[in-house]
Formats: structure tokens, sequence, C-alpha cells
């Protein structure tokens, strides 16, 4: 019996078959639901969610040398986060197998960058593999623990987001219990001084070349011969793409094992067809490869670098063909952009924020990230995770340094805090900063989906975890000036900014209240309680100010016949931030 | 076998479309077919627009489909249904539901919403509208409007004959089984 998968509930399953006994992640679309899945579904399967991707690495790194197998999961970003200890790893080799994922977001559908991290496989010496649908994501991730052993190697099964996210069957297979290897003390592989990491250089390059034998025979490479006159090289989901433009008319070296390429299959098959494509999404990490064999090939030349690819460009690049399209006019309609939600308590400080003059804002990753839109048009700056206190922090000693008059305020999350901003902040902290720091505390990982994290109370499944307090790891970080604050109460808000601004050193402001879309815990309902009562416009006293529509909440709508504000009663959150922004009173609870 | 078949399902978040493609699918795997799906997570959910993707056939590649290649649309809000039309087939099908949802700028005066997006989407190809929301109201939950649309959409694409009643007691919660198997039949009679 088949069953239909997404890429990453078949990379959980393939972690199960393979008789995984460690996963740790951080949660990143489009990586996500491999870590749910298998805590939902895998319980032999000890997981967790680590407060960044680098703790998740070294933790895996852990297990898999006290011999039981091991995984980690991320989104490509992340994978820069947990470089560190990769590139060592690749040194010291395993003893349990280690497979870990790297979901990377050709495309931009959830990301800041649409980097290839292909070309992480080549630079840090380890295996690595590409499955084009959720079959061989989850065969790939059994495989891969195989390969993991038999060459002392971390292997990453590289995914990208149409495999995580497309849906596809997938036959099972049968469940490999694994046995904890004996851990050996052994200075020459689990101890990588110069001395000794010297060694494992040369061991690593042996066990690179034997690699490179592998991928010559291995059936995760192989040739589809058809019609010969076009020849397609391809990997991933591109592979899928492919096939649907040229079907039987093209043949196709269809390449799973792409750490270490096959120069022998590439050089034959090259030598049987007419006309040699390279069809990748992204870089051109194979074409290169091609290239400096020596052979003849088209691929980035005609295919974009950048986006996400799929069959009509592939059509439109080497075929010329264009798709006959329904004609119409598009200009009719109004954008639908991502909003925050009604009864977001990031809304109401972020329009707190938006109105302070002489001031630079710097956020974060998270849903905040929607805080430069209109009507809030809060932001200027954004980069990565973690860097919404270090950016700041060196923005300022620039603007003091030549006498500026901007402060610059950072923003992040609670879960962001915890992953990287805990360093950032105690970088400001240190260096005598005077910024201004918010952590924007939803009690909840939002963006991603609400998973939860070290101040949450809760671990990934559900169990209860230590109660660790923001405002704490704050001070300890050796900040004196902490406010904490509900943000639905715009005057105190206005107050903690406001001495925030006049206070010279960093200072630290606390927004706590929940996501407006968590299903709140015991804890939640009893310190915060739940409103249900909706609000509603007074047309008597409504004067069509637009003042309540700056909060951006979607359930307020601005008639403009009328010239009056309305508030959808089944939209409305009850949160009340839109009736502190009324000049005339007009908003109120709607009466029972 | 015939050829692979391409369907669009697009609407807001939140209003139930991945639910419907799930079923969708899941009566076309028991009956044989190949099937890929795609969706998309993460920013699109905070109230943007939303789309799945359904493909399925005897052999399916490519899990997502270029523009002008959908079969038929199913459009869960009438001015998405304009926003993807270009992605049907010059001689496709498109089924909406009645229903407008306001997006921020409109409901922010910052733009109009196109009240006659239907007009527009029945100029250019052969549509049928449904008033999926009120017939779901009508049978109890307006949360069915997902599965009246469900309905419609299997009529339109003559898979009549495969066993709905299995793939609907295989997704939605046994409480809720009967009033989603009028949905269904509501949808798939509808005009």
């Amino acid at each position: 019996m088949k069953h239909i998968l997404s890429g990453n509930e078949a990379v959980a399953r393939g972690a199960y078959e393979a008789g995984v006994s460690f996963a740790s992640a951080y949660p990143g679309t489009p990586s996500t639901e491999i870590l749910e899945e298998i805590s939902a579904k895998y319980k032999d399967i000890c997981s967790e969610w680590a407060p960044n991707e680098k703790v998740a690495m070294e933790a895996a790194i852990g297990a898999s040398f006290m011999g039981g197998r091991s995984m980690a999961a991320m989104k490509m970003v992340g994978v820069n986060v947990a470089a560190d200890p990769l590139f060592t790893f690749a040194y010291t080799g395993v003893n349990g197998g280690m497979v870990f994922i790297s979901a990377d977001d050709p495309g931009l559908h959830s990301s800041q960058n649409e980097q290839d991290n292909r070309y992480y496989a080549r630079g840090a010496r380890i295996a690595m593999l590409e499955p084009s649908d959720s079959q061989e994501a989850k065969d790939m991730m059994v495989e891969g623990f195989r390969i993991s052993e038999e060459f002392d190697v971390p292997v990453m099964l590289r995914m990208t987001t149409r495999v995580c996210h497309s849906k596809s069957l997938v036959e099972f297979g049968e469940v490999q219990p694994q046995e904890k290897k004996p851990f050996v003390r052994d200075l020459t592989k689990y101890n990588p001084v110069p001395a000794m990491a010297k060694l494992m250089h040369a061991s690593l390059e042996k066990r690179m070349a034997r690699l490179q034998a592998f991928t010559e025979e291995t059936p995760l490479n192989r040739m589809e011969m058809h019609d010969t006159a076009i020849g397609v090289i391809t990997s991933g989901v591109a592979y899928t793409y492919a096939r649907e433009v040229f079907g039987d008319s093209a043949s196709y070296l269809k390449l799973g094992f792409t750490s270490h390429l096959p120069e022998k299959l590439i050089r034959e098959f090259a030598s049987k067809v007419d006309k040699l494509y390279v069809i990748e999404e992204l870089e051109p990490y194979l074409e290169e490869h091609v290239r400096m064999l020596g052979i003849a090939c088209t691929g980035k030349a005609l295919i974009p670098r950048e986006g996400e690819l799929n069959p009509d460009i592939i059509r439109r690049a080497l075929l010329g063909e264009e798709p006959e399209l329904i004609e119409y006019d598009k200009s009719v309609l109004a954008p639908r952009p991502p909003t925050f939600c009604a009864g977001c308590p990031h809304a109401g400080f972020f329009y707190e924020l938006g109105k302070l003059k002489d001031v630079i804002l710097v956020g974060d990753i998270g849903c905040y990230a929607l805080s430069g839109n209109p009507p809030l048009n809060a932001k200027d700056i954004a980069l990565c995770m973690g860097a919404g206190f270090s950016v700041p922090h060196g923005g300022q000693k620039v603007i003091d340094k030549f006498g500026g008059k901007e402060r610059i305020i950072g923003v992040m999350g609670d879960s962001t805090f915890f992953h990287t901003g805990m360093n950032s902040l105690l970088e400001a902290a240190y260096n005598r900063s005077r910024i201004i720091m918010c952590i924007v505390d939803n009690r909840t990982t939002g963006m991603t989906g609400h998973q939860e994290n070290p101040g949450s109370g809760y671990v990934l499944g559900g169990g209860k975890a230590n109660d660790i307090s923001i405002p704490e790891i704050v001070k300890a970080l050796g900040i004196s000036f902490i406010r904490t604050v509900d943000p639905m109460d715009l005057a105190a808000v206005r107050t903690a900014l406001k001495e925030a601004m006049a206070y010279d050193g960093p200072a630290v402001i606390v927004t706590r209240y929940p996501c407006a879309l968590k299903k709140y815990s015991p804890e939640d309902l009893a310190e915060f309680g739940r409103n249900t009562v909706p609000y509603t416009v007074d047309t008597e006293k409504c004067i069509g100010c637009k003042s309540c529509m700056k909060l951006g909440c979607p359930a307020i709508r601005f008639d403009g016949e009328k010239k009056l504000a309305q508030i959808d009663g089944n939209a409305c959150a009850c949160c009340g931030v839109c009736a502190q922004l009324c000049p005339k009173d007009a908003i109120g609870k709607e009466e029972k | 076998m015939p050829e692979v078949k391409n369907v669009v399902l697009c609407g807001v978040g939140g209003q139930g479309t991945i639910l419907a493609s799930k079923i969708l699918t899941t009566g076309l795997i028991d009956a044989g077919y190949d099937v890929k799906m795609s969706e998309i997570h993460g920013m699109s959910q905070r109230g943007g627009s939303v789309t799945t993707q359904v493909r399925y056939g005897e052999k399916v590649y490519s899990p997502i489909i270029g523009k002008g290649a959908a079969d038929v649309l199913v459009a869960f809000e009438k001015m998405e249904a304009l926003r993807y039309l270009d992605d049907v087939k010059p001689g496709g099908f498109v089924i909406v539901n009645d229903q407008e949802i306001p997006s921020l700028p409109t409901l922010q005066g910052a733009c109009a919403y196109p009240h006659d997006a239907l007009d527009r989407v029945k100029e250019k190809v052969n549509t049928q509208v449904i008033e999926a929301a009120g017939i779901a109201q009508e049978l109890g939950n307006i949360k069915a409007a997902n599965v009246v649309l469900l309905g419609a959409m299997v009529k339109a694409l003559g898979l009549g004959d495969l066993d709905w009643d299995k793939a609907l007691a295989a997704c939605v919660k046994p409480q809720f089984l009967e009033m989603n198997r009028k949905a269904f039949q509501a949808g798939f009679q509808a005009e």
C-alpha cells in the first residue's frame, strides 16, 4: 500500500525506518514539519527543538559520537549557523550514522535569500543526497545513514521547498532497529587539536576518494535513455520539471548523489547524446563540474540563476515556447499581502514605534518582518536571525562618532532572542551601547506555526519545560534598564519607550502577550485571560479620522461613502487596542 | 487511464483549500491514480492569498504546473478567481465560490475591491458560480463550504464514480461526516 506524504513527512518516515535515536532542529520554513512529524508519529525517536541550528547540529553530533543514529533538520540559512561544528565534524567522522537536512528555499517563499546549499557539501567535504520527490526523500534518508556509517561521513540531505511541501506517493520499507555502538576513547578521531586534526584531514581525503568511487557505481545516479538528440543532466526537483517538458523525447542523467559527481558516467552520457543540457535550480553547481571535465553543455546561459524553477521556464528557455494564456486586465486586482492578524500583540507596539521621531528601527526574522509595510511603516532594516541588536549596536557607534541625533531601536521575538539574539544583546551590554532593545515575547514561535521554545514553558510534543525568564537572562547579561510591559496597553508602551529614550545606556523593553493565533496553555489562561466581547464603532461619535486604521487591523474597515470606520465582529479578536487610538472614544465593547 | 489532469485551488488563508485538496487526493489515490499535490506554507498564511495544485494521471512527474495549464480552477474567493485566471487553459473550466473577502489594502481604502471580478472571469471562460457558504450554512456549518466546492470540482472533473464517501470518512472527523457528505452532494448537484 502506498501513502501520500509530503517530502518532510517522508523524511520523518525515513528516519524511523533507519532506526534513528535522536533528532534535533530549530523550526524554519520549509523544514519545520520534519520534527513535528517525528514527534507526533515516531515516539521511539527522542526529538527536540534546539534554541538554534548550531546547537541542534552539535547535539546530533554528540548522539552520533555516543553510537546512536542521529539527525538534525534546518532551513538553508540555518546551515550557516551550524557550519562551525559541521566543518570539523567532517574531519572526525561519525560513530552512529548522522544525516542532516538542509531545506533550501528557491523563490524565497519564506526566506531572506535564496542561497544554494549544495556548495556546503563541496566546501565541508561531506556526502550529499538530492531527492526529487517524497519516495526518494524517504529512501535517501535510509540510504544516507548507510552511507554515513560505511564511509564515516556526515550526510546532507538537500531538499528544496517543492520537495518539502509537495505530496506524492510513498511505499514504506522495513524498520531497521539499531543497537547503540560502543563509544571507544580515541583522541585521533574525537579530539581535533592541531596535531590530531592534521591526521584527520588526511583521513578525510581517503574517505573522499572512496566516495568518488562510490558515486560512479551507486544506482542513486542513473541514466534514463530515450531519444538521444537531447541529453539532460539534472538533480532534485528539476528532474521532474525536465521530464515534464521533454518526456521521452530526451535522455536523462538523473543524479541523486551529488557531493561527488560521477566523472565516468557523465562522460559516457555526454558521448551518447547530440545536444547536452544541464537543468538545475539556482546555481550552476552541476554545470560547473561538467564544464570542468571539458564537456560542452548549455545551462545557466539560458536558464536563470535566480528564482524558483518550473516547467514553463524550461520550455521558454530551451524550446522557445510560450504557453497560450487567457488574456485579461490584471490591473483591477487589489493586492492581498500577508498582514498582522486581528489581535496581534505586535501591531500596537509597532504603531507606537512607528510614531517616534529621529529613530531608526531594526527588525529581525519573524512575523514582525511585516512591520515595515503600510500602514505601520515602522521597520527600516532587517538582516538575519539575531542581528536585531548587533546591527543597531554597530550603527549607533557610527551615528554617535559623527555626532548624529538618531537613536537606533532593535526589535526581535522571543524565539529569535533565544536563537542568537542573546549573543547580540551581550554585545550591546558589554560594549556600553546606548541602543534600545525590544524583545516582543508572544509566548511562542509564531511565524513557523507555533512551535515551543525555551521561554514557552513546554517542549516539542507538549511536555513541561523549565521556566526560563527573559528578563532574568537580560539582567544576567549585564543590563540594568529593563521594563516589562503589556503591549496591549499603549500608554504603558509609550511610558516605557519614553524612559528608554531618556536613558543613556543599553535599555531593554520586554513585551509579553500571547500570539493571537496561539492555543493558550493553562498558564497563559491564568496570566492573560480571554476577552470574548468584540468591539464596535459608535457611528454617532465616529468622525471618520482614520486614526484606528493606522493599526492595520484586518477586522477594521473604512467605509469611504459614509466616512466611518466599521469593525467586523466576527473577525475582531476583542483586544481593544483600536479603542485606545480613537480620539473621540467612539470604539467600545459590543453591548450584549 | 487518461492523460495527466491539473487542478488549481485558490483562496485566502484559512478557507480550507488544503482539506478539500486532501480529500480529492485521497479519492484519487484509492482509485489507483498517481497523484502529486503542491502547497506553500509560511508567510502566505497570514491573510495572504493561497493556492494548492493537484495533478493526477497514470504517471505524474512535476508537482507544479505553469500558467495556462489548469484544466479546472476552483476559486474559494471571487477576486482570487480573477488573480489566478491565467493559470487556466484556454477552454478550461472555473468554479467560483460566491464570496468576497476584502484584503487589507481594500479595508484601508488604499485601493478598491473589484466587485465585478466574477463578470470579468465569466467573460473569458466557462464558469460555474456556487453559493458554497450559503449552502454550507443551511446544512448547519459554514465551515463545510470547502466540501461543497469539492463536490462541484469532482463533477467538473468527471470523477463522480470514485468512492467519495470513503475519502470523506478518511479525512474528516466522524461527528462531521454526515454533514460533510451532504455538503459534498449539494456541491455535486449544484447547477
